[in-house]
């Protein structure tokens, strides 16, 4: 479990987000939501540790971000994996090498039993025939796959990911969601996702936290969104026909 | 204001470059690949720049005695001087701040823009050293491509002088070996090794530290080229100042 006190952050004296409290649970898929400029990139990064943080506590499993020295930080950091929303795979290793990587910089293991691990998360994450191929060789949504695998191959207990469904047509986005969703459950990861996504919200919201100008606006789940009478969130939420649509008929039907 | 930032933020890095090494293993591979695209990818453009540069220089030399009572051999003294003080260390560290300087920014630039940075950081590995150190070791083998630009250079002015019917063989060669001050090459090694380590962490600096996206990349690489090469320039005067005056 992730939880958040009191999180305030500004860049050159611009508030960027204002007293966020909140937790994300074990187990599950959690959605940081908003719209652009909101805050959520900022939030997800002070909660890596990317950037330092003006007041607040961030607690992992009641461990203090705060009052960790850097080999603690290193530690706690092994137990992460972030998937990034341009994927940033490393440009100059094939799919195999970029899902070995943290595997050979940070533990012991034989070159055939990185493979072997690299093997199992490449079959879990379904991406058939790209192993030696160089990012550049395959489609965004394999590349999104591969930062998943890469994410996943140290069997982090926190798992992040940043818009993973950016830029992806509506059936791989549902996929990867799902491939997400899945990943979290099977191995009991506490999953951060920033999103603005409708259908991600809809999906795997199993806990939603809305940020609007840098605060916390409403937080609830995918159920509860639909019953919330928050307007900055309907306003948000709703702000596309499609949602509209489902709203009403999800109103009418209860 | 920016430029005491700047300063501050390089020494940080530098600080940070040198703790919590990479595993050996994974930075040999580093190292050599750093050896390759830095060092041996410079060679080529290196070997073709000094000679021409040496014989131009010969050349000049040479249209510029025009007085009966000056010997033919200072053509080889003059080019020898040149090439070994100036030309090799000083001329040639200017041209890689633009070769080998750009693609230090601009790989590390580009690595910022799509996150692989923050990708690394969030593993848990220290970047600085990941990033940098492989570039500085590589960067010791700099003084190798000094010694073929000395050699071309003095090539280039021996074959532009006999060929240009300047003076004869046995001129320039009397003229190369004419007070010969060994001390003169240590001189030219040893800021050839500041010029190597400003080489490898100034465009460092700028390509990580690096803010925005595509068209920063391209700015941040014009900076980087500017402020190497303004280290070098007083770099070599501060050198030349203390061993040689």
């Amino acid at each position: 479990m992730i939880a958040i006190d009191k999180l305030c952050k500004s860049f050159n004296g611009t508030k960027v987000l204002t007293d966020i409290s909140t937790e994300f649970e074990q187990g599950k898929t959690n959605l940081i939501i908003g719209q652009s400029g909101s805050g959520k990139t900022v939030l997800l990064k002070c909660i890596l540790g990317l950037y330092g943080i003006d007041s607040g506590t961030i607690f992992f499993e009641n461990r203090s971000l705060q009052e960790m020295d850097n080999k603690e930080r290193s530690i706690l950091r092994q137990e992460m994996g972030m998937v990034f929303q341009g994927s940033a795979l490393f440009d100059s290793m094939t799919v195999e090498e970029n899902i070995m990587f943290p595997m050979q910089m940070l533990t012991q293991k034989t070159p055939e039993e990185m493979l072997d691990r690299a093997n199992e998360v490449i079959k879990r994450v379904n991406l058939i025939n790209a192993n030696k191929k160089l990012p550049s060789e395959i489609s965004g949504g394999m590349q999104k796959r591969v930062a998943i695998a890469r994410a996943v191959v140290m069997n982090p207990k926190y798992l992040f990911c940043d818009e993973p469904n950016s830029g992806l047509d509506p059936k791989t986005s549902t996929l990867i969601d799902n491939l997400i969703q899945e990943i979290t459950k099977e191995f009991q990861i506490t999953t951060v996702i920033n999103t603005h996504d409708m259908n991600s919200v809809m999906e795997i919201g199993e806990k939603i936290l809305f940020l609007e100008n840098g605060r916390k606006g409403w937080e609830g789940s995918n159920q509860e969104v639909l019953k919330t009478e928050n307007k900055s969130v309907g306003n948000f939420i709703y702000s596309s026909n499609l949602f509209r649509k489902v709203r009403i008929a999800y109103q009418e039907k209860s | 204001m920016q430029i005491l930032h700047d300063i501050g933020g390089y020494f940080l890095m530098l600080s940070q470059v040198f703790k919590r090494f990479t595993r050996w293993n994974v930075m040999k591979n580093l190292i050599i690949r750093e050896v390759d695209s830095l060092i041996v990818g410079s060679i080529g453009i290196v070997s073709f720049i000094s000679f021409f540069v040496g014989g131009v220089v010969a050349i000049q030399t040479a249209l510029n005695l025009n007085n009966p009572l000056l010997p033919k051999n200072l053509i080889g003294f003059a080019t020898r001087q040149s090439v070994i003080l100036e030309f090799a260390p000083t001329f040639i560290s200017v041209i890689m701040a633009g070769k080998v300087g750009s693609f230090i920014t601009s790989s590390l630039g580009t690595m910022r823009v799509t996150e692989q940075i923050d990708a690394l950081q969030v593993m848990g590995i220290n970047t600085y050293n990941y990033l940098i150190f492989p570039k500085i070791v590589a960067m010791l083998f700099y003084p190798f491509v000094i010694t073929i630009s000395m050699f071309l250079g003095i090539l280039g002015g021996y074959i532009a002088s006999i060929y240009g019917g300047f003076c004869s063989s046995s001129d320039f060669i009397e003229g190369i070996q004419l007070e010969f001050i060994p001390f003169h090459v240590r001189y030219a090694f040893v800021k050839t090794g500041f010029f190597a380590f400003i080489l490898a962490t100034v465009p460092s600096y700028h390509g990580y530290f690096l803010k925005g996206g595509a068209l920063e990349v391209g700015k941040a690489s014009t900076t980087s080229f500017v402020w190497t090469s303004v280290l070098i320039i007083v770099t070599n005067y501060i050198i030349t100042q203390l061993l040689l005056a």
